[in-house]
């Protein structure tokens, strides 16, 4: 010890050490409740920095495993064979199913002159925040916006429609998805063929509205965007149908909404297709422009 | 000065205490410490064993109980603190729960180790359940009631057990340790 101290007073300083410290321990406790942020960070970072020597446990770890998955696949390799020529023999027919109907298709759009749709250009980006609350359903994106990102533009992930962008920045892009309370998406059901409108309502999953009373929804059906709002083309996969209860349809999105990791931005540059003015038609009236119906010009001056 | 130190009673034909003579006597003075930070590093290393997370607690009493008894000097109040400490930053439990229990459990071990040095090893292992007992009942109110809710309690249950079933063998371990490895006398 640095200070000379007498034996009482040590033994006293000796005795205070561990209530002193329970006092610390109570103290973290209380600031770990408060403040978790803080925790998380801190034991992120005890986390990063134990990652190296996690990776070099989990490494034999795993060729170990790989070892054992070969050896227990070479005792069972006839079986598998077996298998695998069955299955091949199913795939073949299946190919030369698709095959087939490949070249019919080819044939159909030659004799309509079919035209192609021009390829959606899209920016990739990575979820960085999920910056739901309790009242709002998006994400944060990270995404090279000067690449052509704007607002209204679609968010897909591997497998079906994430959201729509909603707040486009320097760097980020916030992204309102199809669970939004506010989020109103028009989609057709694939077997049914009725229309309905996706509403989001905050929960995993959004519900159905406006389907065709006559013409229901059926447990389990594709559902696929419809494409009737500018921005959003028709076909797009969003989910399935499934009933929570009798009369109450929801979709369970094809997305996994829950774990997001890198989504691409389409612009499929539906603003720019104008319907183009029919004759014999009352063309309507467009915001900027009053109604002038052309017949009324000729009878003008006539 | 613990008991299991003898007093310096032949000062003049002791070796010379040189550094790597003083170093030797801190290394196995901090031999208790240094293995239970490093078997709490290794069962929160991702091994897949069965019962890994639920063995954790259950060495951890174990070390600080005996080392509190035993020998003070090697399992100090700030030592527990930090080990602790170490608990609560690799698990994912609230933060403070294990450090608040080690230091209560090393608190008792401290105030009794009088009477439990000198008791028999079944008897010892009986208090030592006691004390986990108590402990792992603590810890089960305080996660329960940071989390606003009941927490099951079949795996404190487990998480129990397993502390009683290993303290004889850690037990049987710190005592070969304590005479040979982590004994400063033999430095």
């Amino acid at each position: 010890m640095l200070i000379p101290l007498s034996i009482q007073s040590r033994q006293a300083l000796d005795k205070l050490v561990l209530p002193l410290l329970i006092v610390a321990a109570l103290g973290i406790m209380l600031l770990g409740q408060a403040d978790r942020r803080l925790t998380e960070r801190v034991r992120m970072g005890v986390a990063d920095m134990l990652a190296p020597a996690y990776g070099l446990i989990v490494w034999p770890q795993e060729r170990l495993h790989g070892l054992y998955q070969r050896m227990r696949d070479m005792t069972r390799i006839e079986a598998e064979n077996e298998r695998l020529r069955t299955e091949n023999a199913n795939l073949r027919h299946w190919y030369d199913v698709a095959a087939a109907l490949a070249d019919e298709n080819a044939a159909l759009k030659g004799h309509l002159h079919w035209m192609p749709d021009p390829a959606p250009s899209y920016v990739t980006g990575r979820v960085v925040r999920d910056t739901s609350g309790l009242y709002a359903r998006s994400v944060l994106l990270a995404a090279n916006v000067d690449a052509g990102i704007h607002k209204d533009e679609i968010v897909l992930d591997a497998s079906g429609l994430v959201g729509r962008v909603t707040e486009v920045g320097g760097r980020s892009v916030r992204v309102l998805l199809v669970t939004d309370v506010s989020s109103r998406i028009p989609v057709t059901l694939e077997v049914s063929h009725g229309a309905a409108i996706m509403a989001g309502d905050n929960s995993a999953t959004p519900r159905l509205m406006y389907y065709p009373q006559d013409n229901g929804p059926i447990e389990g059906e594709r559902v696929v965007t419809n494409g009737e709002i500018d921005s959003l083309p028709a076909g797009l996969p969003v989910g399935r149908v499934h009933y929570v209860r009798p009369g109450q349809p929801v979709v369970i999105p094809a997305a996994s909404l829950d774990h997001l990791d890198i989504v691409r931005v389409f612009d499929y540059g539906r603003a720019s297709v104008v319907a183009p003015d029919a004759p014999g038609r009352i063309p309507l009236p467009r915001p900027g422009n009053s109604l002038v119906p052309s017949f009324q010009s000729k009878v003008g001056r006539g | 000065m613990t008991p299991d130190q003898s007093p310096v009673l032949q000062s003049g034909i002791q070796p010379r205490a040189s550094v790597w003579r003083r170093l030797d006597a801190m290394s196995r003075r901090g031999l208790p410490a240094v293995f239970t930070a490093l078997s709490i590093l290794l069962l929160s290393a991702p091994f897949d064993l069965p019962g890994q997370a639920e063995l954790l607690p259950g060495v951890v009493l174990s070390s600080v109980f005996f080392w509190s008894v035993f020998r003070p000097a090697s399992m100090s109040s700030p030592v527990v603190f930090l080990l602790g400490l170490l608990v609560d930053l690799l698990g994912f439990g609230p933060p403070g729960v294990m450090l608040l229990i080690l230091l209560i459990v090393h608190g008792v071990g401290l105030s009794g180790r009088y009477g439990f040095a000198r008791m028999h090893i079944l008897l010892l292992w009986a208090v030592f359940g006691a004390v986990a007992l108590a402990a792992t009942v603590l810890q089960w109110g305080l996660v329960s009631a940071l989390a606003l809710r009941a927490m099951p309690g079949v795996p404190f249950v487990f998480q129990w057990t397993l502390a009683l079933g290993v303290f004889p063998m850690l037990c049987a371990l710190f005592t070969v340790m304590a005479r040979t490895m982590a004994n400063p006398d033999r430095a």
